[in-house]
């Protein structure tokens, strides 16, 4: 039996080499169908992987709390005030940190350099919440919250437009509007929003410092943003909940009144994201599914076209004393042979757009097994089957009549 | 049955379709070939001739009949069991030579040493030596695309010696051939009986091929008409 195999390899590997043309296209078949599905399922899973990590970046669970209604709105409506966020701090469940915030666009002045930056004044809390990192220099401090420090810590974007990229600027004072500050760290890169949007273009101090020297106001509701971080694997929903209860109490809003606030929840938003990107890797799946039918459809072509040829070769080898088992035997050998090298060289293709596509559209690359060998096992399912099946029509019959076969 | 004799045919009978679309193609044929013969079966077309030589060649199966070879009752042998026979006792040369094309003469020649078994190194010797016998040596790379018919049919006839059968069988095997080739061909084919003791079964319609045997059948309407040894 072994013996068998062996010998129906070798035959096989002749026939594949005497029909070069009618193999490549069969393989080509296979490699096009493997490919086009595993990289659009790998690209698309990528996809959605991106756009979780973009909004993940934004924070740790990070809630935010706004004043007026949706997305947008807020001019004019109410802000928030130190109370609110220590009632926050007390009141809510689940919550593992909370950072008052308050935002402006400034003029940040460095030497000849001058540019229009977002200079945002919150504590040291914000750092975790926002899940920032320093790259050179340190955070600022809760005394330096206490004593309103001229201090601040700015972002990649802004090092490299005022200071120039490489230059440490730690030490370095900056002028916005009618005060100096120190610059005492620089954020770690975050690169791209899930919006698109640059991370790294924004200016961190101690709010008293904004709040007292650059708005003027004291005390009060100065803040137009509360940032929050939900506790790991605390449902983000009950904090949504909770915050809204909580500012409704606070705000005394009668149950027929709509809310002058809202509460936006990075993780829902991711969801509701990734499950867009999902039906689209579904619809890309689709369509590449589609091209592995077509691909497969090419296969069952030339091998219906080859079965003449191959039928009146099946009557040779009988006639000169093959067995119709080492006929077939040859012929699976040979389906298996092509659709095996397919298969790879389709999974190879796919690994080598995906690694390249990935890094142009920025997305991860996300190796999934059970794509490959959907893939792979569905092509190879083909290749054998119409490989196989005319050769066992053909060894079927009384060598004269394959021989005879028009 | 008499092992000594090499064919033994006793009313063979072959029947394609059935009902009032049946037609006897051999309607019970008797014939007894002996070891060494060179027999032409000769008649015209549609008389069975070829029919015959496919049941002897076992390539095709009877409706009836009894047919030993060599004292083996070959109707009751499965499909396999006649893949072997004629695997190890059997040559075949076609009218349209039926050679893989693509390939090479050299692994043409080869192709029945494949099944069975024999090392690369013993398979090129025995097809070279083959090769060398129909005086086609050189030819050894060249594909069937690549040779007249003359050398194409005997490539073939190489494959069928390849394996040193002690029968061959021949079905028309000049037909596609002009006058000179054929004269080279049947002359290849009496020095094989000749010389190596092989015997061959040859059909053909063309009374100077038929005229190289020593024995010529004729074939009518399912029959045999005439038997006539000649020399």
């Amino acid at each position: 039996m072994i013996a068998m195999t062996f010998n129906a390899l070798l035959i096989a590997i002749r026939e594949i080499r005497r029909n070069l043309m009618r193999s490549f296209l069969t393989v080509i078949g296979i490699v096009i169908g493997v490919a086009a599905v595993i990289t659009m399922v790998t690209l698309g899973r990528g996809a959605t992987e991106m756009v979780k990590q973009n909004i993940s970046k934004m924070g740790n669970n990070l809630l935010v709390l706004r004043p007026g209604q949706g997305f947008g709105g807020g001019g004019g409506a109410q802000m928030f005030s130190l109370q609110d966020v220590d009632a926050v701090r007390a009141q809510v469940p689940g919550i593992a940190s909370v950072a008052p915030f308050v935002s402006n666009n400034a003029l940040v002045v460095y030497q000849e350099e001058s540019r229009t930056y977002d200079v945002q004044g919150t504590t040291p809390n914000y750092f975790s919440i926002g899940n920032w990192t320093v790259s050179t220099g340190r955070f600022f401090t809760e005394a330096e919250v206490e004593e309103s420090a001229p201090v601040c810590v700015i972002g990649e974007t802004i090092r490299k437009e005022l200071f120039g990229a490489g230059v440490d600027p730690v030490g370095s004072k900056v002028r916005v509007k009618n005060i100096t500050l120190e610059v005492i760290g620089v954020t770690g890169a975050k690169g791209q929003g899930g919006f698109g949007d640059d991370l790294d273009d924004n200016m961190i101090t101690p709010y008293t410092t904004i709040v007292r020297r650059l708005s003027g106001r004291q005390g009060g509701k100065n803040f137009n943003q509360v940032m929050i971080s939900g506790q790991q694997d605390y449902p983000s929903a009950y904090i949504v909940a909770d915050v809204a209860a909580l500012m409704r109490e606070r705000r005394k809003i009668t149950a027929n009144e709509q809310d002058n606030f809202n509460v936006f929840d990075s993780q829902q938003l991711a969801e509701v994201i990734s499950s867009s990107t999902k039906v689209m890797t579904s619809l890309l799946g689709a369509v590449a599914g589609v091209s592995l039918l077509v691909g497969g459809i090419g296969i069952m072509n030339i091998m219906l076209v080859s079965v003449t040829e191959r039928t009146r070769e099946i009557g040779i080898r009988l006639a000169i004393g093959a067995r119709a088992r080492e006929v077939l035997l040859q012929f699976l050998v040979e389906a298996v042979t092509l659709s095996c090298i397919g298969g790879v060289t389709g999974i190879a293709l796919a690994y080598g757009l995906c690694t390249t596509l990935a890094e142009v559209v920025g997305a991860p690359f996300l190796f999934d097994p059970k794509i490959n060998i959907i893939a792979f096992v569905f092509s190879a399912a083909i290749g054998i089957i119409f490989g196989f099946m005319p050769a066992r029509r053909a060894a079927g019959l009384d060598p004269i009549d394959a021989l005879r076969h028009e | 049955m008499n092992a000594e004799k090499l064919i033994q045919l006793q009313g063979l009978t072959k029947r394609y379709g059935t009902g009032d679309a049946a037609f006897f193609a051999l309607r019970g044929v008797d014939l007894t070939i002996d070891r060494g013969e060179f027999v032409a079966v000769m008649g015209p077309s549609g008389s069975g001739k070829s029919t015959l030589m496919n049941l002897l060649g076992c390539l095709d199966t009877p409706t009836d009949g009894s047919y030993f070879f060599k004292g083996i009752a070959v109707e009751h042998l499965n499909k396999d069991q006649r893949s072997l026979l004629r695997r190890h006792a059997l040559g075949f040369i076609f009218q349209g030579f039926n050679l893989l094309a693509r390939t090479s003469a050299l692994e043409n020649v080869e192709l029945p040493l494949l099944y069975r078994g024999y090392t690369r190194k013993q398979r090129h010797e025995m097809a070279r030596e083959a090769l060398a016998q129909v005086s086609l040596s050189d030819k050894e790379r060249n594909t069937p695309a690549e040779l007249s018919g003359g050398q194409q049919q005997r490539v073939a006839i190489a494959r069928a010696i390849v394996t040193k059968p002690d029968t061959l069988f021949a079905d028309e095997p000049t037909g596609n051939l002009d006058s000179k080739t054929t004269v080279e061909i049947m002359d290849l084919l009496r020095k094989l009986n000749s010389d190596r003791g092989i015997s061959i079964i040859m059909v053909t319609h063309e009374d100077e091929v038929a005229a190289c045997a020593r024995r010529i059948i004729h074939v009518r309407d399912g029959l045999i008409s005439d038997d006539i040894i000649t020399r």
